[in-house]
């Protein structure tokens, strides 16, 4: 198949940046969307073009490097998929795609479609852990966790930290991002001492590294490729109620 | 020469505590005049920055990745291995060592893999500590799985993605450091040397991959967790940035590779659709626990639809060839398994090159939403990369490069030969032996990183003064002149083939020749092919870009480069190892029935080699392996 591509060139966060028009030719519906692009770059490495940036690693859903917004969606048209797991098949023969990075004032651009998510790595430095030394911890089968508390634990902690849902939100909120790790870790005996603490200093530092508020527009939860929902900012609310001087 | 794994001696049961108090401390007040660089965060490194922070150490950790929750850790699915014996199934320290062991095909040292075994229980604990959610019976226990190469159920997962939960935890751990501001980090880094002066590491040269500037660190120890090197075969299950840059640009500057040759194809992998083929993706082992491996038996069925060929025209060879653990055979044993019967011509799907993975007995055991719930994300996941639906039809599987047991060699205490240099997780070579069990590599990252590492460290670092040589010494600013002179190399090459097409051919090259089957023959063309690619990319590679600046061109021409010099080693070590053993199968050491043969009256031995110059025969250094606990024996899982 043969698809048009109208591609976000950024040669640095202090460029202006604009779309450029590139042919992808005889792609196979059976390679994966990074895979066409390192067609594509292959192409204008041949035509002496500087080949498109983009942040990508382990290419199978999971380590959350990679990401572009497609035709306007975070990680394209897939439901809870990521760019490197969507596959060209769920295109067809003379789309055009317009392929730009995260859009958030938090998030700046380094090039082209890669952006610096650093300030995610910020929210989870203010709390987002238990103060557990090395060492000095008890039996695990010490502390029963239900199975009820221990799956919605897990969902929560699916999330692997690509950005979509700042990028999808109309306010660049972290807060589906940073709900997340404060419901998961609320939830747990292990989480529960610190929770206060936690949930104040984490929802302090998405708003010191520039991201917005929450207004409900769930638009998060829609980009996630985990499927992480929105029912943890609820959590995260509760909890940050909870913390609040009595 | 002959190294010393300096492994302590007396009863293994009480190797790990005495050594344990034997070594030297640091006491707390002089460990903050301490500077410790780590090199990638993954779950060893990751664990070894988080940990040595948490005791006092000036710790710098770098990654090449944006952030430190990335390393390719994350992508393990199924598990990891503890003696909790929590399902009262007879497991225990002992046999958790004896099958790690054994599974390696007794290549591997016996008292590393006794620590390994008996700290591995309290990693458990240390995770759910750090609200690891793993997973849970009904009645709050941990529950656990079954593995390749084992008869007890003993790993611990969190759905299909524990990898990720475990490298989270680390990552927050890390992350909590980095807030008290005892650890450093430097995400988006890349080591392109390391800086040894008068015999001793004293630090690194990077690369800042956003502006290309070329930098330097100095440390009194330097920690590489860098990971293995299968992309030498271009397409695996690794992240497209793994590479064995860190570690060659160590092996470059005196420290030893010890067993590059043992890597591991892992069996359940999704096999290769087409050339636009990027990388390979795994599917985990324990899918191995409910699904059962099958051919057709005659090759006129290989094309029909799995559903149109009776019971009796399958051939489960698998449970056929090794009854007593049938489908949770080790890797090394179901991949070669695979082989044979795609090479006789049975194999299914394009290409014939795979075999069935079939879940329809287990469904009709135990139901469908009981699979769903087992292995849901990666049914999901196959069902996204090839467009079928596993629940229906078999999923279609073939091995694929994985891991790599070979390594940087390290003495007991993870300290290489050069005195300063520590080496962790998968990018040593010390536990594995010739293949790695399943749930195991997580184990082994985790150990060192959390348990290991933060004893060993102090052992060396009390016997070095602080801050005695910094980057202001002579031997940095040559590094970094060095450094700077290969890329301008690099980029002033400006052929006509693209670093990816290098990359391409020289994983064909060491698939063909030194992949799941060995011959001296392949052995002999690739040694005659390596060097004249390695040749041509120097002529002919096109870098586009410049190199003050983010450019993703000249950071894979460097791996690449790389790679074609590291390849040559690993070929000449399947070479001189005139035996089968583990991942390494040289096809002219076989039984009759195509199993393994190991010879261990002349390999019973660690090989470590010396770099001489790019293009000269390494030297080779033995270390010889002792077997006090466990009996050398013929390896059956029959």
């Amino acid at each position: 198949m043969n698809l048009t591509l109208y591609v976000w060139r950024q040669n640095g966060p202090e460029d202006k940046g604009k779309l450029e028009q590139y042919e992808a030719k005889n792609v196979s519906p059976d390679s994966s969307f990074l895979e066409m692009l390192d067609e594509v770059n292959q192409d204008l490495i041949e035509k002496g073009i500087e080949p498109i940036e983009f942040d990508n690693d382990c290419r199978e859903g999971i380590c959350g490097t990679c990401g572009c917004v497609v035709n306007g969606i975070p990680h394209g048209p897939q439901d809870k998929t990521t760019a490197c797991q969507l596959h060209m098949r769920q295109f067809k023969d003379g789309d055009s795609l317009t392929l730009e990075p995260w859009r958030a004032k938090a998030f700046p651009v380094i090039k082209d479609l890669a952006v610096d998510r650093s300030a995610l790595d910020k929210i989870i430095q203010a709390g987002g852990y238990t103060s557990a030394y090395t060492g000095e911890v008890g039996e695990a089968n010490q502390t029963l966790i239900g199975k009820v508390e221990a799956d919605y634990a897990m969902d929560a902690a699916e999330c692997i930290g690509c950005g979509a849902c700042v990028a999808a939100c109309p306010n660049g909120s972290a807060m589906l991002f940073t709900s997340a790790k404060v419901a998961q870790l609320a939830v747990l005996p292990q989480g529960q001492i610190e929770a206060a603490a936690r949930v104040k200093n984490m929802t302090e530092a998405m708003l010191n590294a520039g991201f917005g508020n929450c207004t409900n527009h769930y638009e998060c939860e829609a980009a996630c490729p985990k499927g992480v929902s929105v029912k943890f900012i609820a959590k995260l609310n509760r909890e940050y109620i909870k913390a609040l001087p009595k | 020469m002959i190294l010393d794994g300096k492994c302590p001696t007396g009863p293994i049961e009480k190797s790990w505590d005495k050594h344990r108090f034997e070594m030297k401390l640091v006491n707390p007040a002089n460990k903050r005049k301490y500077k410790v660089i780590v090199v990638g965060t993954g779950l060893a490194g990751g664990a070894a920055a988080a940990t040595m922070g948490e005791l006092g150490y000036n710790v710098e950790a770098f990654c090449y990745q944006d952030s430190a929750r990335r390393a390719h850790s994350i992508a393990a699915q199924g598990g990891i291995n503890a003696a909790k014996n929590y399902h009262n199934d007879g497991d225990s320290v002992f046999r958790l060592f004896y099958d790690t062991i054994k599974g390696g095909d007794f290549r591997a040292r016996e008292a590393d893999v006794w620590r390994l075994a008996q700290v591995s229980n309290n990693i458990i604990d240390q995770c759910v500590a750090q609200g690891v959610p793993f997973a849970r019976e009904y009645s709050g226990l941990l529950a656990n799985r079954s593995f390749g190469g084992a008869q007890v159920s003993r790993t611990f997962y969190a759905r299909g993605q524990t990898g990720q939960q475990l490298l989270l935890g680390a990552y927050q751990a890390l992350s909590r450091q980095v807030k008290v501001g005892s650890v450093k980090l430097k995400p988006r880094t890349e080591m392109l040397d390391l800086v040894v002066v008068d015999g001793v590491a004293r630090g690194i040269t990077y690369r800042d991959l956003v502006t290309g500037e070329i930098k330097t660190s100095w440390a009194d120890a330097v920690v590489l967790a860098t990971g293995g090197y299968v992309n030498v075969f271009y397409l695996s299950t690794n992240a497209m940035g793994c590479s064995v840059t860190a570690a060659w640009k160590a092996t470059k500057k005196g420290a030893f590779m010890a067993n590059p040759c043992y890597t591991q194809i892992h069996p359940t992998c999704i096999p290769q659709s087409g050339e636009h083929q990027s990388k390979l993706t795994l599917m985990s082992e324990s899918l191995r626990n409910d699904g059962r491996c099958w051919v057709p038996k005659r090759k006129e069925d290989c094309d029909k639809a799995p559903a149109d060929i009776a019971e009796e025209d399958r051939d489960y060879y698998l449970e056929r060839k090794y009854p007593s653990f049938g489908n949770l055979a080790p890797r090394d044993i179901a991949s070669r398994a695979a082989k044979e019967q795609c090479d006789d011509g049975r194999g299914v799907g394009p290409g014939k090159r795979g075999v069935y993975l079939d879940y329809q007995s287990a469904i009709d055991r135990v139901g469908e939403d009981t699979i769903r719930e087992r292995y849901g994300n990666l049914f999901d996941m196959y069902e996204k990369i090839t467009d079928e639906n596993a629940y229906k039809k078999p999923m279609r599987i073939y091995p694929a490069p994985h891991y790599s047991m070979g390594g940087l060699w390290v003495d007991y205490n993870c300290m290489s030969n050069v005195p300063g240099l520590f080496v962790l997780g998968e990018a040593n070579f010390s536990v594995h032996g010739a293949n790695r069990l399943g749930a195991s590599a997580l184990m082994q990252g985790l150990a060192d990183g959390y348990f290991v590492i933060p004893y060993t460290i102090g052992n060396y670092l009390a016997t070095v003064k602080p801050g005695q040589v910094k980057d202001d010494h002579a031997e940095f600013k040559k590094s970094v002149e060095e450094v700077e002179g290969r890329i301008d190399k690099l980029l002033s090459v400006n052929g006509k083939r693209s670093v990816s097409s290098f990359h391409r051919e020289l994983g064909k090259i060491m698939w063909n020749n030194v992949g799941m089957a060995r011959s001296k023959e392949s052995l002999e063309e690739a040694l005659k092919v390596i060097p004249a690619l390695r040749d041509e990319f120097w002529q002919n590679v096109k870098v586009t870009g410049g190199k003050n600046q983010r450019n993703g061109q000249l950071e894979d021409a460097g791996r690449v480069a790389d790679f074609l010099e590291f390849a040559e080693m690993m070929t000449l070590d399947a070479l001189q190892r005139n035996e089968s053993c583990g991942g390494h199968f040289r096809v002219e050491y076989q039984t009759e029935d195509g199993e393994a043969m190991r010879d261990d009256e002349n390999f019973c031995y660690v090989a470590a080699w010396e770099f001489k110059g790019v293009g000269k025969t390494p030297e080779l250094h033995k270390e010889p392996l002792k077997f006090e606990n466990v009996k050398l024996a013929v390896r059956s899982y029959k």
